[in-house]
């Protein structure tokens, strides 16, 4: 019973990084269609801003979580405005290709500037743990700064997209592109603005993979960058909380198969779950069915 | 009817002389064995390059799990080679039959799915199957399988991407193909005409994945070891920059590019990171300024080449 209730925490904590990922596929998704591939090699830079922000400049961790949202903001709009959006009338195929790119571009470039070699990341927390009910749940200080910084981004993401101007063109764009464009959307501008917000998120996930996990790579982000696909796409893809619930599943079930069977099969469980869902419920487990039109 | 005979017959002693040249320049020492390794690589990335193109230039179906395929080719070689002790002949042919069955297994399921969803199922398929041999103790594991006799040489290699290059053309042309390329151009439409998209699609997957399992075969009877590490999703992303870069349903474009890049990739031997970079510029760009790729949908050809006035339409390699 404790060790589950101990790998329940830990995958909800590394669930709360995945879900903060998968927001940002299934936005961009939900208004162009696409798979952003390059959107794990964002949250790569962000968790390295941040490592740079505390490291060198010995900011804080709010004043560093800032700066990689800001950085990973301005990286991940630069990446649609030159990569993306010339390619937006363009077949699905040649967009995708492109982000195959840009990720590439990004780990490789990443391995040449800041060479391959892990970095340990600055204890910004210094690890404490608090027990409740005679040990049987024990919690770290760093678990608790996961949850609670993941629980505002997501509310804060909520309220953006529900009661603000902005929000609702992305609501608009997401539903119907061309006729949120007859209404007066300006839809490149929401579009650079999901960017904006999925990369920003995704800029927090890797500070906080940082802290939590102490340690950053350039080549950090193809992993946890599929599975916060897989989660996005778990939950139904396109579907804000369904991105959410499905990044906390995945995490669970990913710490569940490494605390009672073999690390070494974690990634491929993941995989195997995508198939599954993917073959027996495609549109996620938030999805409702679209019949497709010719 | 003529023509047709004197076309093939220039082919023969092309094809012979090219093998003659280079067969002369390394049993002479010449071209020493770095050449000929990387001569062999180019050989096996043209096999990889062209049975890639065969799913995702002209059936249209975008598949990013070719390296799975390859591994199994590579591991199914391998063990009967070094571990049953049977002739190489026999283990490139099971080692495409397997991955072809493996094509098949997948295939049928995840064929449903549709561009980028189909993309990530494939590189799933292609990570669980890494994953599965990850944890096989019989085939060595993380650590892989070494000691694999080296029967690769330039002569197999090059027979085998002839082969593969010759059945894959004939596939296109004939009745079965053109089924394929009627799915890539709509599949909605293909279906309406009564062509039983589910069918040719996994074929083309099948095939596709055979030659896969073949390049494998001689992949890992090149290099005494392979590791699952080795066929990871990158590989299939090298394999999918040479058929982008040269041309979605372009053969002679994938043999071109497989050529090119392998050049490129001897030459930055030491600097992979760099060569990446190279690789993933070469993706943008060519997709923001020739989304078809160098070669688009046609053929490299000699004979447009010196009968520049006539154009024709043809659908062919000569």
């Amino acid at each position: 019973m404790k060790t589950f209730i101990e790998q329940l925490i830990n995958g909800l904590s590394l669930g709360s990084i995945y879900a903060l990922i998968a927001l940002g596929y299934t936005m961009v998704y939900g208004i162009m269609k696409l798979i952003n591939f390059a959107h794990g090699d964002i949250y790569m830079v962000g968790a390295f801003t941040g490592f740079f922000a505390s490291t060198y400049f010995h900011l804080g961790f709010i004043p560093s979580l800032l700066l990689a949202m800001l950085v990973s903001l301005i990286l991940g709009v630069t990446i649609e405005r030159v990569a993306y959006r010339p390619l937006r009338d363009k077949s699905k195929i040649s967009i995708l290709i492109t982000a195959i790119g840009v990720s590439l571009l990004l780990e490789n470039g990443g391995i040449i500037l800041l060479s391959p070699q892990v970095r340990t990341y600055p204890q910004i927390f210094k690890q404490h743990m608090y027990s409740f009910f005679n040990g049987i749940i024990t919690i770290s200080n760093q678990q608790i700064v996961i949850f609670v910084v993941s629980i505002i981004m997501m509310v804060g993401l909520q309220i953006i997209i529900y009661k603000t101007k902005i929000g609702k063109a992305m609501r608009a764009v997401s539903t119907d592109a061309d006729a949120a464009k007859l209404m007066g959307v300006n839809v490149d501008r929401t579009v650079s603005f999901t960017f904006a917000i999925g990369s920003a998120l995704a800029a927090v996930a890797g500070v906080l993979v940082g802290i939590y996990y102490n340690s950053i790579d350039p080549l950090m982000g193809i992993m946890p960058g599929l599975k916060a696909f897989i989660a996005a796409v778990l939950g139904g893809i396109g579907i804000i909380p369904g991105a959410m619930v499905g990044g906390l599943l995945m995490g669970v079930i990913e710490a569940l198969v490494s605390g009672y069977g073999s690390s070494l099969y974690r990634d491929g469980v993941s995989f195997a779950i995508l198939i599954i869902i993917l073959l027996i419920k495609p549109t996620g487990l938030f999805g409702k069915n679209v019949r497709e039109k010719v | 009817m003529k023509q047709i005979l004197k076309n093939r017959l220039l082919i023969f002693i092309g094809l012979f002389a090219i093998y003659g040249i280079i067969q002369i320049l390394l049993s002479t020492s010449i071209l020493n064995d770095y050449y000929e390794i990387n001569i062999v690589l180019m050989g096996i990335n043209i096999i990889l390059a062209v049975s890639l193109n065969l799913i995702n230039g002209f059936t249209g179906q975008f598949s990013l799990g070719h390296a799975g395929f390859m591994s199994i080719g590579a591991y199914t070689s391998a063990i009967i080679t070094y571990k049953l002790g049977l002739p190489f002949p026999l283990a490139i042919l099971v080692g495409g039959i397997a991955a072809g069955i493996a094509g098949i297994l997948i295939g049928i399921p995840s064929l449903r799915l549709k561009g980028d969803y189909l993309a990530i199922t494939t590189l799933g398929f292609g990570e669980i199957i890494r994953v599965i041999f990850l944890n096989t103790e019989y085939v060595g594991g993380a650590s892989g399988l070494s000691g694999i006799p080296k029967y690769t040489n330039w002569t197999w290699v090059f027979w085998m991407a002839v082969i593969t290059i010759v059945l894959i053309r004939n596939f296109i042309n004939s009745s079965y193909g053109r089924c394929c390329v009627a799915i890539r151009e709509d599949e909605t439409a293909a279906e309406s005409m009564g062509i039983n998209t589910t069918f040719y699609k996994t074929l083309a997957f099948t095939i596709g994945a055979f030659f896969a399992g073949i390049g494998g075969a001689l992949y890992a009877h090149n290099f005494y070891i392979i590791q699952p590490e080795t066929f990871n999703f990158m590989k299939s992303f090298d394999i999918l920059t040479m058929v982008v870069l040269g041309g979605l349903g372009s053969i002679t474009g994938s043999i071109l590019s497989a050529i090119f890049l392998t050049f490129v990739y001897a030459v930055l031997q030491d600097y992979a990171a760099l060569r990446m970079v190279i690789y993933s510029l070469l993706l943008i760009v060519v997709m923001l300024f020739r989304p078809e790729g160098l070669m688009g949908t046609k053929e490299f050809s000699l004979k447009k080449l010196f009968k520049k006035g006539e154009k024709s339409n043809e659908f062919t390699l000569n």
